[in-house]
C-alpha cells in the first residue's frame, strides 16, 4: 500500500511539472513583461523608463532563464522563471499587483469558499442520489417518463438564470434571505442559504440524469436479479444491494471534487459578493492581475491532481476487487 | 459582400456538414443508425427547432457593405451589416431613448414634458417608434395588436400551407401514392418518419415567428434595452453567436482528439505516454482558469496589435474567433480520452489483425479500418456538447472574458440586465428573452444529442 501510495505520488510531478510550463509559457513567453506593464499602465504614451520601474517594482526585470550577468547558481536563480515558476512548487505565489501577499489572501479566503462549496456538495449529493433512487424505484410508469423530461428540462436552463431567478424569487420578493452579502461565525448562516439551496436546484437537471444512468447500470446485472429471485422486496434490492453498488463510482466522482471545493465557483461567489477565492479570481481578471490569476491556475491544477491521487487511493479503499498493483 | 473568419469557417463546416450527409445517403449501414433517429418524435421535432435556428444564422453571416439607400440615413457607413441585419432593418434603425416594456407606447421612465400650453409637467413621454401610428394608444393599442398579430399569423399559416403542401407532392411522388392518401397519412401520424409533429412544430414556428415578424414592426415586442436596441432584434442577432460557440468549436476538438487518440491507442508505448501526459496536464488544469488566462493574453495581443483590428467588427470577430479555439483546446481531452480507449479494442480485433498480416500500410489501417470505427464516438460527443458550449457562453461573458461586449450574445443580454432587477417596477424583458430563447436552443440541442446517443451506442442498441 505504501509503495503504491508513493509511485501515485511520483506520477503526479511530471504533471505540476507540466502545469508549471505552460503557466509559464502563457504569462511570460507569449506575454512578455513589458506588455503587462503597457496594459497596466496605459497603452499609449508610456515612457520606457515607467515600464522599467513597472517591471523592476514587481521583480519582472529579470531575464527569462539564464541571467548572464551573475555567478554560478545565481546565474539560475536570479532569473523570472526561479522566481516567479519555481516558488509555485511550495505554494510560494509571490505579491498581487497592489503588493498584497497572494499567499496570505489564499489563506484567508479560502474558508468562505469552503463554506458555500461545502454544504453545496453535500446536500446536493443527497437530494439528486435520492431522487434518481425514486426515478429508478418507479422506472417504466409516467413519473419517470416525466422525472427524466423535466430533469432535460432543468439542465437546458443556463446556471446564471437560476441565480438570479433565485435571488429575485426568495432574496427580493418573499424577502427571506439577504440578496447577498457574507459575514463571520454564525451569521454566515443566513447568507449561505440562498447560494447552497440555488446550487443545489441548478444541478438537479444534470444530477439526477448522471445518477439515474448509474443506477440503472446497476439495476441490470445478475446479482440484482439474484436478489430478486431470492424474493427480496424491490425497496431492499434497491437501497442495500443497487445503492451500495452504485456507490463506487459516486464516491470517486465525488473525491475528485472535494480539494476543489477550495477554490470555490466563480459564479456563486461573484453573484453574492462572497469574499472567497471564486470572487477573488474574478476581480483578478478584471483588474488584469497576471500574478494572481497565474497563482490560482497553479494552485487549481494542483488540487485537481490531488484529486485524481486521492480518487486512485478512494477505488482501493471502496473496491476490494481492485488490486494495487 | 465581405466575409469575416467566423463566416468563412461557419461555411466551411456547413459544407463539410452537407457533403457527409450525402455520403451517408448512398451507404445503408451509415444510414441505419440515422433511421433510428429520424423515427424518433423528439428528435424530429428538436432538429425543426435547430433548422430554423441555424437559418437565422446563416443569413446572419452573410455580409456585405450597405449602400446608402440601404441603410437609412446613410448610418454606420463604414459597418458591413448581414443579410439579417438588412432584412431587419426596421428592427435595427428603430432606436429608442432607453427602457421600455414590450408593446409599450410610452418610455418606462417619466420625464418633465411641455405641454401645448407651454406648462411643464412630468409624465410618460411617447416612443418615438413603438406604436407611432396610434393616434390614442390607450383605445387603439388592444385591437391594433390583435389586429396586426392576426395578420402575421395569417401569412404563418399561408406559408405553412405551401410548405405542407410541397412537402405532400414531393412525399407523394416518392412514393407513387395519390396525393390525398399520402396527406391523410401524414397528418394522421401514421409515417415512418413523424411528419405530424414536424409539421405541428413548423406550424407553431412560423405563426410565432410571422405574428411576432408582424408585430415588430409597430412595436417593440420584447420592449428596449438601455440604449434604446431593440431586444427582440438583438435575441435574432444572438443565435448566430451561440450557434458558432457551438459548432466552431469543433475545428480544434476533432483534429487533436481524432488524431492524438487514435494514435495513442494504436501505437501504444511511449507515444501513448506521451499522449496520455498531454491531455491529463492539459485537463488538470481547471477549465475556466485557462480560459481567463488566455483570454486576458489575447486582450494584450490585440493591444499590441492594434493595427491590424482596424474596425470594431473585425476586432469582436477574431474574439468570437479566439474564444471557440481556447474552448476547444479545453474540451478535446474527454473525447480523446475516449478515443483512445475504443483505438485499443478496436486494434486487437480480427479484422484489423487481417489487415496487418495482409501488409497494409499502418496509414491505411487508421484511415480506412481504425478511423470509420470510432467515428460514433465522435458524432455523440459532439452532439452533447453542443449544447454545453452553448450555455458556457453565457457564463464566460459573464465573467467578462466571453464574447466582446460590442458583439450580440445572451450572455451579454443576461450580464447587462442583471443588474436591472434591482429597478422598480423590475426590467425583466431583456432577461426573458434572452431565456426563452437560450432554452428553446438547448432544450432542442439537448433532445437531439440524446436521441444521437441512443442509436449510435452500440451499448444501446437492442
Amino acid at each position: 500500500m505504501i509503495q503504491y501510495l508513493i509511485r501515485r505520488i511520483f506520477y503526479a510531478v511530471p504533471l505540476l511539472i507540466g502545469v508549471n510550463i505552460i503557466t509559464f509559457v502563457l504569462f511570460f513567453v507569449v506575454n512578455s513583461p513589458d506588455d503587462m506593464a503597457r496594459m497596466h499602465l496605459g497603452q499609449k504614451r508610456v515612457t520606457t523608463e515607467a515600464i522599467a520601474k513597472w517591471k523592476h517594482e514587481r521583480g519582472y526585470d529579470l531575464p527569462l532563464f539564464n541571467n548572464d550577468k551573475e555567478e554560478g547558481i545565481d546565474q539560475f536563480t536570479e532569473t523570472i522563471f526561479y522566481q516567479k515558476s519555481v516558488g509555485l512548487f511550495l505554494f510560494r505565489f509571490g505579491r498581487a499587483d497592489n503588493g498584497d501577499d497572494i499567499g496570505a489572501d489564499i489563506s484567508q479566503r479560502m474558508w468562505p469558499s469552503l463554506a458555500i462549496a461545502a454544504p453545496s456538495l453535500i446536500v446536493g449529493l443527497l437530494v439528486h442520489i435520492s431522487l434518481a433512487l425514486m426515478l429508478v424505484f418507479f422506472r417504466m410508469t409516467y413519473l419517470e417518463f416525466w422525472g427524466v423530461a423535466l430533469s432535460v428540462a432543468l439542465m437546458s436552463i443556463s446556471s446564471l438564470f437560476y441565480i438570479i431567478g433565485g435571488q429575485f424569487l426568495l432574496g427580493k420578493l418573499l424577502q427571506l434571505t439577504p440578496i447577498s452579502g457574507y459575514d463571520l461565525g454564525l451569521n454566515a448562516l443566513k447568507f449561505l442559504a440562498l447560494p447552497v439551496i440555488i446550487s443545489v436546484i441548478a444541478g438537479i437537471g444534470s444530477g439526477v440524469r448522471w445518477y439515474r444512468t448509474l443506477f440503472l447500470e446497476e439495476v441490470e446485472k445478475d446479482y440484482v436479479r439474484t436478489a430478486r429471485a431470492k424474493g427480496l422486496s424491490e425497496t431492499t434490492v434497491l437501497f442495500t444491494h443497487v445503492l451500495k453498488n452504485a456507490m463506487i463510482p459516486i464516491l470517486t466522482g465525488v473525491v475528485v471534487v472535494l480539494p476543489l471545493l477550495f477554490i470555490g465557483s466563480l459564479l456563486t461567489e461573484s453573484f453574492f459578493s462572497i469574499p472567497g477565492l471564486g470572487s477573488y479570481t474574478i476581480d483578478a481578471i478584471s483588474k488584469q492581475d497576471f500574478a494572481i490569476v497565474r497563482a490560482m491556475v497553479f494552485l487549481g491544477s494542483a488540487l485537481y491532481i490531488l484529486g485524481l491521487l486521492l480518487t486512485d487511493i478512494s477505488y482501493t479503499l471502496v473496491d476490494p476487487r481492485v488490486r494495487l498493483n | 459582400m465581405i466575409f469575416f473568419w467566423t463566416d468563412i469557417l461557419f461555411f466551411i463546416l456547413l459544407l463539410m456538414l452537407a457533403a457527409s450527409i450525402v455520403r451517408t445517403r448512398s451507404k445503408e449501414h451509415l444510414r441505419r443508425p440515422w433511421r433510428k433517429v429520424a423515427r424518433s418524435k423528439s428528435a424530429m421535432v428538436s432538429l425543426t427547432v435547430l433548422v430554423f435556428y441555424f437559418g437565422f444564422a446563416i443569413l446572419d453571416s452573410i455580409h456585405f457593405h450597405p449602400t446608402e439607400a440601404q441603410n437609412g440615413q446613410g448610418k454606420f457607413k463604414t459597418e458591413a451589416i448581414s443579410l439579417l441585419d438588412w432584412w431587419a432593418s426596421p428592427l435595427r434603425l428603430q432606436v429608442e431613448k432607453t427602457y421600455s416594456a414590450p408593446f409599450a407606447t410610452t418610455a418606462f421612465a417619466r420625464e418633465t414634458i411641455r405641454g401645448a400650453d407651454g406648462v411643464p409637467r412630468r409624465a410618460y413621454p411617447r416612443l418615438q417608434y413603438g406604436g407611432k401610428h396610434l393616434a390614442d394608444p390607450e383605445n387603439e393599442k388592444d385591437s391594433d395588436i390583435l389586429q396586426t398579430a392576426g395578420k402575421g399569423i395569417a401569412h404563418g399559416l399561408l406559408a405553412w400551407l405551401v410548405l405542407a403542401g410541397l412537402l405532400n407532392v414531393a412525399r407523394s411522388r416518392a412514393a407513387r401514392m395519390p396525393y390525398i392518401q399520402c396527406g391523410k397519412e401524414m397528418l394522421q401520424g401514421n409515417t415512418e418518419m413523424p411528419w405530424q409533429a414536424m409539421l405541428l412544430t413548423l406550424l407553431l414556428l412560423l405563426v410565432l415567428g410571422f405574428g411576432l415578424g408582424e408585430l415588430s414592426l409597430k412595436y417593440h415586442v420584447f420592449g428596449t434595452d438601455k440604449v434604446g436596441g431593440d431586444v427582440f432584434f438583438q435575441s435574432l442577432k444572438s443565435i448566430r453567436t451561440g450557434l458558432l460557440i457551438g459548432t466552431l468549436t469543433t475545428f480544434i476538438t476533432l483534429p487533436l482528439a481524432l488524431a492524438l487518440g487514435i494514435l495513442a491507442g494504436y501505437f501504444r508505448g511511449w507515444v501513448d505516454d506521451v499522449i496520455q501526459y498531454i491531455y491529463t496536464t492539459l485537463n488538470s488544469i481547471p477549465g475556466v482558469l485557462l480560459i481567463a488566462a488566455s483570454m486576458l493574453l489575447m486582450q494584450a495581443y490585440m493591444a499590441r496589435h492594434e493595427d491590424e483590428f482596424a474596425s470594431l467588427a473585425l476586432r469582436a470577430d477574431f474574439r468570437l474567433l479566439f474564444l471557440c479555439m481556447i474552448l476547444g483546446l479545453t474540451s478535446w481531452t474527454g473525447l480523446c480520452r475516449l478515443l483512445r480507449a475504443e483505438t485499443l479494442k478496436l486494434r486487437e480485433m480480427e479484422y484489423v489483425q487481417a489487415a496487418r498480416a495482409l501488409g497494409t500500410r499502418q496509414g491505411n489501417i487508421l484511415l480506412r479500418h481504425i478511423l470509420p470505427n470510432v467515428f460514433h464516438l465522435v458524432l455523440i460527443s459532439v452532439a452533447l456538447d453542443f449544447s454545453s458550449l452553448v450555455l458556457a457562453e453565457a457564463v464566460l461573458s459573464y465573467v467578462n472574458i466571453g464574447v466582446d461586449p460590442t458583439t450580440e450574445s445572451w450572455g451579454n443580454m443576461i450580464n447587462s440586465a442583471r443588474l436591472e432587477m434591482a429597478r422598480e417596477p423590475v426590467v425583466w424583458w431583456s432577461l426573458s428573452a434572452a431565456f426563452v430563447f437560450m432554452f428553446a436552443l438547448v432544450l432542442a440541442a439537448n433532445l437531439f444529442a440524446d436521441a444521437v446517443r441512443d442509436a449510435f451506442d452500440p451499448r444501446r442498441a437492442e
